[in-house]
């Protein structure tokens, strides 16, 4: 017998693999949650019919949202992570000694209940003592915090889901009312390969610059996702990605990644014509 | 809930009409979206298929006799009131029904000052005279309150020949009277009470909740379906006790409504009726708890003032709907229409209104959290990015009014246009509001004075949307030569 799960990345595009097993399939207040096992991606966290990981690539959407702030202000000590259920997003934090508290504030904790039974790949540094798991709406935690953190990273999934709220312009107020001044706040930006997202990359991009002062936009290759080309957003209120970068004190940690380096860091932020053309319109 | 209720008469021909496939020579003569594709693909193809005309087996909305008949019965069965009339031209024609129904030419009627503008428009239509009570006002928040029983002993005293008293229940900003003893005076001095319940609708299923129209004793109350009851826009329903005749009554629903009353629009009715009989109770019970929370929230938020029962006060606001959201914005340096401008522009939330130092969303259960959430968060940044200093800021929605003249006298006297700034002293001859909340700055007879003059340019220059003068942009207004 053959089984296969697809995802629908358009109406007219589907991503199919190949199944071994389901290992769990059920609903939360907020979104259906699948866990397969698979033959070519290992286990994989599906949301409303959306893969949000596979074991096979995670590591490069969880390096790539954590080691670039990291490497840009090192002394980062308080982060505040917004969604990321799965546990990926908090396992590469707590490899960052400097860091001292780490809030992960997820809505459905139905996914973080399951990630910890299916996927213990990613969800397994919950129990680290710098952190703390906030079961709430990301737009009403952000919402009481001043001057708290100087580090958010909002791991969300689509905007079109649970997730919505994390992708309005309040929100990203709300975090830069909740960052430091030398706070830096990462968000998972889509992809503007298919016509269906790019008027929402367009909008976020704009959102977050309404709010913060440096906006910049950087990408990675992400096989499971979309196009395999995904975006994320890099904004702060003094540091630049790039010119701030301290690529000696970063790699002084020692810290072995699959994916990022800092030769690397440098590059992710040239993006191509037609992502550079999008995030210029109006 | 009785199993009546858990019938829709008028859903359920529908229905069955629809699968008899009947052959459509008659109107609409889109039949069926045959004729407007691209309506059709809009729309969809069950509402195109849905906009019939009367016919025998689905009643006639201007003489009911079956299935309109039927599913009226429910709906007054459902809201206590013996009689009840679907509306399709909006509360507007309700309340006017009920305006019509109590007075001729001449007949005085008692009404709150601040009632929405379809009241005055009745009076301009029908020629009744209207005797103002000046509704009391918040001193803080700047808003018309309700009416004080007082001030109506009064008023009918003064007035014992007056034939209806005419009560908002509540008003938009959710301040209900003390309906009952207005009710209770009303009747002992044989005049009607009537209710515009505009905004009452969740009154008569939530738990908790102001008095309604028909619970209280109202001989007749004109109830917006559309706006917190979950039928589609511009539906409504007019409620009436057998104090007054039921058949009169339709009479004078029909001088003035359609004669192709709309499916679509009463099937609405029907269907909300019935979900509001089996499940309205925990539907408003979201809704409050929904405005309780974004309350408690708001106010922690520090600068804003999301008022609530605490401001009720035994008179002239007697009792607080708190399903409403209302928000005075004022002591933030921001007008209302301000923050609802910057809401809509910069923070895609379209709320209800925004006045001079308040602004009102309207909240009910088919809101989720996201929806609270986003709203407080947005108040929360505009404070953050746009507050200042509130002092110049008027303080005041209401400047209680000279009545010099009759509505209905002054709108159809001989008027001259007049430069709006050189106008004080002279008698209007039509209306002046900033819409919504609809509720006139100027109605035809009224002196204006340099205050009103004065108001009218600060809601212009705050971006209110003023309408009611013959000129759409309210430069020259018309005057009683």
């Amino acid at each position: 017998m053959d089984l296969w799960f697809t995802e629908k990345h358009t109406d007219d595009v589907d991503f199919t693999i190949k199944v071994r097993k389901q290992l769990y399939s059920g609903k939360s207040y907020y979104q259906e949650i699948d866990v397969f096992d698979t033959y070519e991606f290992g286990r994989v966290l599906v949301l409303d019919g959306f893969i949000m990981l596979t074991e096979k690539d995670e590591y490069i959407y969880h390096e790539m949202v954590t080691a670039v702030p990291m490497a840009v202000e090192p002394d980062i000590k308080k982060v505040l992570v917004i969604g990321a259920g799965d546990g990926g997003t908090v396992r590469e934090l707590t490899r960052y000694e400097g860091i001292e508290k780490i809030d992960m504030v997820e809505i459905d904790e139905q996914v973080v209940k399951i990630c910890k039974e299916y996927l213990p790949q990613t969800a397994c540094r919950f129990d680290d003592p710098r952190v703390s798991l906030y079961f709430e709406d990301g737009l009403k935690f952000v919402r009481r915090k001043q001057n708290e953190y100087d580090l958010i990273i909002v791991d969300s999934t689509d905007p079109f889901g649970p997730g919505e709220g994390l992708f309005t312009k309040e929100f990203y107020g709300n975090c830069y009312k909740a960052l430091t001044d030398r706070g830096i706040l990462i968000n998972q930006h889509e992809s503007t390969y298919y016509d269906s997202y790019v008027d929402m990359v367009k909008r976020t991009h704009k959102r977050i610059g309404a709010s913060f002062p440096v906006c910049m936009v950087y990408q990675a290759h992400i096989p499971t996702y979309p196009s395999g080309h995904w975006l994320f957003g890099f904004a702060s209120k003094n540091l630049h990605p790039v010119y701030d970068l301290k690529a000696d004190r970063w790699n002084a940690l020692g810290i072995k990644t699959k994916y990022y380096n800092t030769e690397l860091h440098k590059g992710c932020f040239a993006l191509p014509n037609d992502v550079l053309e999008i995030l210029s319109q109006d | 809930m009785t199993s009546r209720q858990e019938s829709a008469p008028l859903y359920e021909a529908l229905k069955k009409h629809m699968k008899n496939r009947v052959v459509r020579l008659d109107v609409p003569g889109h039949k069926g979206g045959r004729m407007n594709k691209e309506l059709k693909a809009f729309l969809g193809e069950q509402c195109m298929a849905c906009d019939v005309n009367s016919m025998k087996n689905l009643d006639n909305l201007c003489h009911p006799v079956s299935v309109i008949k039927e599913a009226e019965s429910l709906a007054a069965e459902a809201f206590g009131a013996d009689h009840a009339f679907f509306m399709v031209g909006g509360t507007t024609s309700a309340v006017q029904a009920m305006v019509f129904t109590a007075c001729k030419a001449g007949d005085k009627i008692i009404m709150p000052r601040n009632v929405h503008r379809s009241a005055i428009n009745a009076l301009v239509v029908c020629g009744a005279v209207p005797v103002y009570i000046d509704p009391g006002t918040n001193k803080q928040l700047g808003i018309p309150m309700g009416m004080s029983v007082a001030d109506v002993e009064k008023a009918v005293r003064e007035n014992p020949d007056a034939k209806a008293i005419l009560v908002n229940n509540p008003t938009y900003y959710g301040i209900c009277s003390n309906i009952k003893e207005i009710v209770r005076i009303a009747h002992d001095h044989g005049m009607l009470a009537l209710a515009d319940e505009a905004h009452g609708t969740h009154l008569y299923f939530g738990e908790g909740l102001p008095c309604s129209a028909m619970a209280a004793g109202c001989d007749m109350a004109a109830v917006s379906i559309h706006k917190t009851g979950g039928s589609l826009t511009q539906s409504s329903l007019l409620l009436c006790r057998d104090t007054v005749s039921e058949g009169y009554v339709r009479q004078i629903i029909n001088l003035t409504q359609t004669t192709s009353g709309s499916y679509l629009l009463m099937v609405s009715l029907d269907l909300a009726r019935k979900n509001l009989a089996a499940n309205g109770k925990e539907l408003f019970a979201k809704s409050v708890a929904y405005s309780d929370y974004a309350r408690e929230e708001i106010n922690k938020i520090g600068g804003y003032y999301a008022f609530g029962r605490e401001l009720e006060n035994g008179d002239d606001f007697f009792a607080f709907d708190s399903t409403k959201l209302s928000v005075h914005t004022r002591a933030m340096g921001l007008a209302g229409v301000e923050v609802y401008d910057i809401l809509r522009d910069d923070y895609d939330i379209q709320i209800e209104f925004g006045d001079i130092g308040n602004i009102l969303a309207i909240v009910s259960a088919g809101d989720r959290e996201l929806e609270i959430e986003r709203f407080i968060s947005s108040l929360s940044e505009i404070k953050r990015l746009y507050s200042k200093d509130p002092t110049g800021l008027f303080d005041h929605e209401y400047i209680d009014p000279l009545v010099e003249m009759s509505p209905q006298q002054a709108f159809y006297s001989e008027k001259k246009p007049m430069w709006i700034n050189e106008s004080a002293g002279q008698i209007c001859g039509e209306f002046v509001m900033c819409y919504p909340p609809g509720i006139p700055i100027l109605a035809p007879g009224e002196r204006i004075t340099k205050e009103i003059i004065s108001y009218i340019d600060y809601c212009k220059e705050k971006g209110c949307l003023l309408t009611g003068t013959e000129d759409l942009e309210i430069n020259y207004i018309n005057v009683v030569v």
